[in-house]
């Protein structure tokens, strides 16, 4: 097996060219000009004197933008609406903020199967989001609804399962995947018994197998600096980073018979062939045609 | 397939098997996690792991069994079977599940392997005489051909005396050198003084990593005094360095060759897809010699089996495999070994006068050197291993499968306390076991009947919170823990049970239907038959082991119908709920039953 990553050249996948990618938190742009890729190709992105976000090719292609909830979406095709809804957002009383951007040499959905995991818990986050010998997976319900995959009745016991957090607690979680390179979390958060917090890992495919996850945060915290809860998740980060970096391929294998699944991985079965219905040959090792997925 | 797949490869030092360590190794395009278990055994594994992907080399060498860095799955040394998959702890791992091995071989300080090898490793008079040194290895970024037409150029000190005069090293009076030997992948070659007096000779092997990459091992035909090791290391470091370096330039100035391609095997389709399949069948798989027999206890037989042919399969804490005997005997014994001990099965056989011959055959007649047929492990008594504590009840030879997962929760660090009830010490089989488990153990000795309850009541009192119960004994003591554990307030699903035989008295004198949902079969079963003998009788598959209603091997999902539960296998609730039959024992309550088959 080769272990180089494959650098590509350019994205030919008319659904990932379509999509609004995160390029680039809003914070980062304000202190300066990102020079970076998209899918293979040169991007600039910068705020302009008069505090519009831009973002121009490497052959001086201007390029569509969004601002949503805090980071410069663009698209190198043409999607046929808006960046997907986060209705947290409109809440008033929760703290959003973007909790880190990092860079990870891996494809972007081995990502977003990595966040849908629950079983690494206790062995990737030891003493934080898992504990041995806690390590079962209950059942849990995955469906799929208005074009998402949602992922219902997750629970999993958790030593200390945020930064605001004091002591061990069975943690619910619900998972959504709204985009095919963007998932997001809900769990239920230690401060309103009611709600939920609300965590995302939007990502930036610089190419098929190189990325930058930014992790969004939208949280009913008022006690955690804002420091206290970005060194939460860049903890949580820091160790995931490693375990991403070391799988192979890097490219996500669509095939059902290229790895081996568990009942616990019933949200990564899903989300593969909803890849594979979607169509998406980016960042990915479609499955061999006649093989039923 | 290439011929380089065909040939044995170095593909590490032994001075890289450091205990407890996982070795990073690459031959011809792949990569492979080298690792040596605590017993001396070297594995190569394909550096992946089947279940994400994740290389194996990150993962850790506990010393019996390497465990994923991802999500701690374990994987038995010799076989790569997986063992426990923490994710679903009270399921027993399918057999199948098992990372791509290599085989390896130890000879002349190096380890090796193959992608698919021929015979054995090479060998080399001048390495014979047992003196050795492996060098460090050098990799360098060129085809291995390159590599050894430079090696056959090679210069090194024909003396282990680095840098004193007439080391050879010195200016114009170099080493006179000869290639001795030669192949594609090695290169023989003997260093002589000039005056003849000091003369070395090396093998230099080339490594192909991948198609540009190539590791030199060098084994130089001597060994040098202790402490005279590190210049002769440094010195021949220093020398293939200089190599290095010019089949580098050399390489850049040829067109980069195409990368090897190690292609991932596919996972067997049932492995794909979920849930697991039935086990199939009451077969005997195996064949095994018994390499050693003592007396295990009063009363009792230990028996060493290893494999005449291949690896023995994987088994997990709690498993046990058929025995088949002359004149059809079949019967099931606990697997007592400890994680990752994959050289051989260690069973104790309890003399049973009064039983069917099996275990008097096995006392009498079976000695050291025979060849039995058994099956492969199977394993209905999944030992959990999320639990804060376990408790392990054994009672006289029901201790066989309570070593097997005491030595597993001692190796894995988890909190356990094993209580043997036996008539005497001199009546515990595997006693010498016991000294290894600590204090972990409590001996409870020539109890009576109501004592044993006493005692009984007294360590299933106050269930504690994520507590597991695991009891194998005789009947009586089994039926009364299990009231005992009732009474305490513990739930079906935190109590197991592992009944030797089931002492229940079956009454077959029932008539019914069995509708065969996936099928679309419809059998009667007679007067006088069991389920099983009706779905054999028609070609259906129905895996088997004790056909007593003890062991569970037969188990079938119950879609419709009233059940006779005539098995000691599952629990009351489970009983209660009727979604599972054992069709070697259970009948029907009703005139048709539905299963799921």
């Amino acid at each position: 097996m080769t272990m180089a990553g494959t650098e590509t050249g350019a994205c030919c996948d008319p659904v990932i060219l379509n999509e609004w990618h995160a390029v680039a938190d809003l914070d980062e742009i304000r202190r300066g000009e990102l020079r970076t890729l998209l899918l293979g190709e040169r991007l600039r992105c910068w705020i302009d004197a008069g505090g519009t976000a831009r973002a121009v090719t490497g052959s001086d292609r201007e390029l569509e933008v969004r601002t949503d909830y805090g980071y410069l979406w663009t698209t190198l095709g043409e999607p046929s609406g808006g960046v997907f809804d986060v209705p947290e957002t409109r809440e008033h009383d929760r703290r959003t903020l973007n909790a880190l951007t990092v860079g990870i040499e891996v494809s972007a959905p081995r990502a977003v199967e990595n966040f849908l995991d629950m079983a690494h818990f206790p062995y990737v986050h030891a003493g934080v989001l898992g504990e041995e010998p806690h390590t079962e997976v209950a059942e849990y319900r995955v469906e799929e609804r208005d074009g998402e995959l949602w992922a219902f009745d997750c629970l999993f016991y958790q030593p200390r399962a945020s930064a605001a957090s004091s002591q061990a607690v069975l943690a619910s979680y619900v998972y959504r995947v709204p985009h095919p390179y963007s998932a997001m979390l809900y769990k239920s958060s230690p401060s309103d018994v009611d709600r939920m917090d609300a965590i995302g890992i939007f990502i930036h495919p610089l190419t098929e197998t190189r990325i930058r996850a930014h992790l969004f945060i939208s949280v009913l915290d008022d006690v955690s600096a804002d420091r206290e809860i970005r060194r939460f998740q860049q903890g949580v980060m820091a160790e995931d980073k490693p375990i991403l970096e070391n799988q192979h391929p890097k490219l996500l294998p669509l095939d059902p018979r290229a790895e081996t699944p568990i009942r616990a991985d019933r949200s990564a079965i899903v989300y593969r062939r909803w890849l594979s219905r979607l169509g998406v040959t980016y960042g990915v090792i479609p499955a061999v045609e006649g093989v039923r997925t | 397939m290439s011929t380089a797949e065909r040939l044995w490869h170095p593909l590490a030092s032994l001075h890289d098997l450091v205990p407890r360590h996982v070795f990073w190794g690459r031959l011809l395009g792949r990569e492979l996690a080298v690792w040596r278990a605590d017993d001396g055994f070297v594995n190569v594994w394909e550096n992946r792991c089947l279940h994400r992907g994740v290389r194996l080399s990150v993962g850790t060498n506990d010393g019996r069994e390497l465990i994923c860095r991802y999500h701690g799955w374990r994987y038995a040394s010799r076989t790569a079977g997986c063992t426990y998959i923490p994710a679903h702890p009270a399921d027993a791992p399918a057999r199948t599940i098992c990372n791509r091995t290599f085989p390896s071989l130890e000879r002349y300080g190096l380890v090796w392997s193959g992608a698919d090898p021929d015979g054995e490793p090479p060998t080399f008079d001048e390495l014979e005489s047992g003196q050795t040194l492996a060098l460090r290895g050098v990799a360098v970024r060129a085809p291995a051909g390159l590599v050894i037409d430079a090696l056959s150029r090679h210069r090194f000190s024909p003396t282990a005396r680095i840098g004193v005069p007439g080391d050879g090293n010195g200016a114009g009076a170099g080493p006179r050198m000869t290639v001795t030997g030669r192949g594609d992948y090695h290169v023989v070659l003997r260093a002589e003084s000039p005056d003849g007096e000091a003369a070395s000779t090396a093998v230099f092997f080339a490594q192909p990593a991948d198609a540009d990459r190539t590791l030199v091992r060098g084994v130089l035909a001597a060994e040098p005094e202790p402490g005279s090791r590190i210049p002769v290391w440094r010195h021949h470091n220093s020398a293939l360095s200089q190599l290095r370096d010019a089949v580098e330039a050399e390489a850049r100035r040829r067109p980069p060759p195409e990368p090897m391609v190690a292609a991932i095997e596919q996972v067997p389709i049932h492995l794909s897809q979920v849930p697991e399949p039935a086990q199939k069948g009451r077969r005997a798989a195996l064949r095994v010699q018994v390499a050693r027999k003592w007396q295990a206890a009063v009363d009792v037989a230990g028996f060493d089996l290893v494999s005449i042919a291949g690896q023995l399969p994987t088994f997990q804490p709690g498993a046990h495999i058929d025995v088949h005997l002359a004149g059809g005997l079949i019967r099931q014994y606990s697997l007592t070994n400890a994680p990752g001990e994959l050289d051989r099965y260690r069973i104790g056989v309890k003399l049973e006068p009064d039983g069917g011959g099996g275990s008097r055959a096995l006392h009498d007649s079976v000695r050291v050197g025979d060849v039995l047929a058994v099956s492969e492990p199977r394993n209905n008594f999944p030992l959990r291993r999320d639990a804060v504590r376990t408790i392990l009840v054994a009672g006289g030879i029901g201790i066989t499968p309570l070593l097997a997962m005491s030595q597993a929760l001692r190796h894995q660090g988890l909190d356990f306390e094993l209580h043997v009830f036996a008539r005497s010490d001199d009546h515990i089989a595997f006693a010498e076991l016991l000294d290894g488990l600590g204090e972990a153990v409590t001996r409870h000795i020539g109890l009576s009947p109501d004592e044993t309850g006493a005692a009984l009541e007294s360590l299933l009192a106050e269930p504690g919170p994520h507590e597991h119960v695991y009891v194998c004994g005789p009947g009586p003591m089994l039926d009364a823990a299990r009231r005992i554990a009732a009474a305490a307030g513990r739930s079906d699903d935190t109590v197991h049970f592992e009944y030797f035989a089931n002492p229940t008295d079956i009454d077959d004198s029932s008539a019914f239907t069995v509708e065969l949902a996936r099928s679309a079969l419809s059998l009667e079963v007679p007067a006088g038959a069991t389920v099983m003998e009706v779905l054999r009788a028609n070609g259906v598959e129905v895996a088997s082991s004790c056909e007593t209603g003890a062991c569970g091997t037969c188990r079938v999902a119950v879609l419709d119908g009233d059940l006779v539960h005539n098995d000691v296998y599952l629990n009351d609730t489970e009983k209660q709920q009727g979604g599972e039959m054992m069709v070697c024992v259970s009948r029907a309550r009703s005139d048709r039953l539905v299963l799921d088959i």
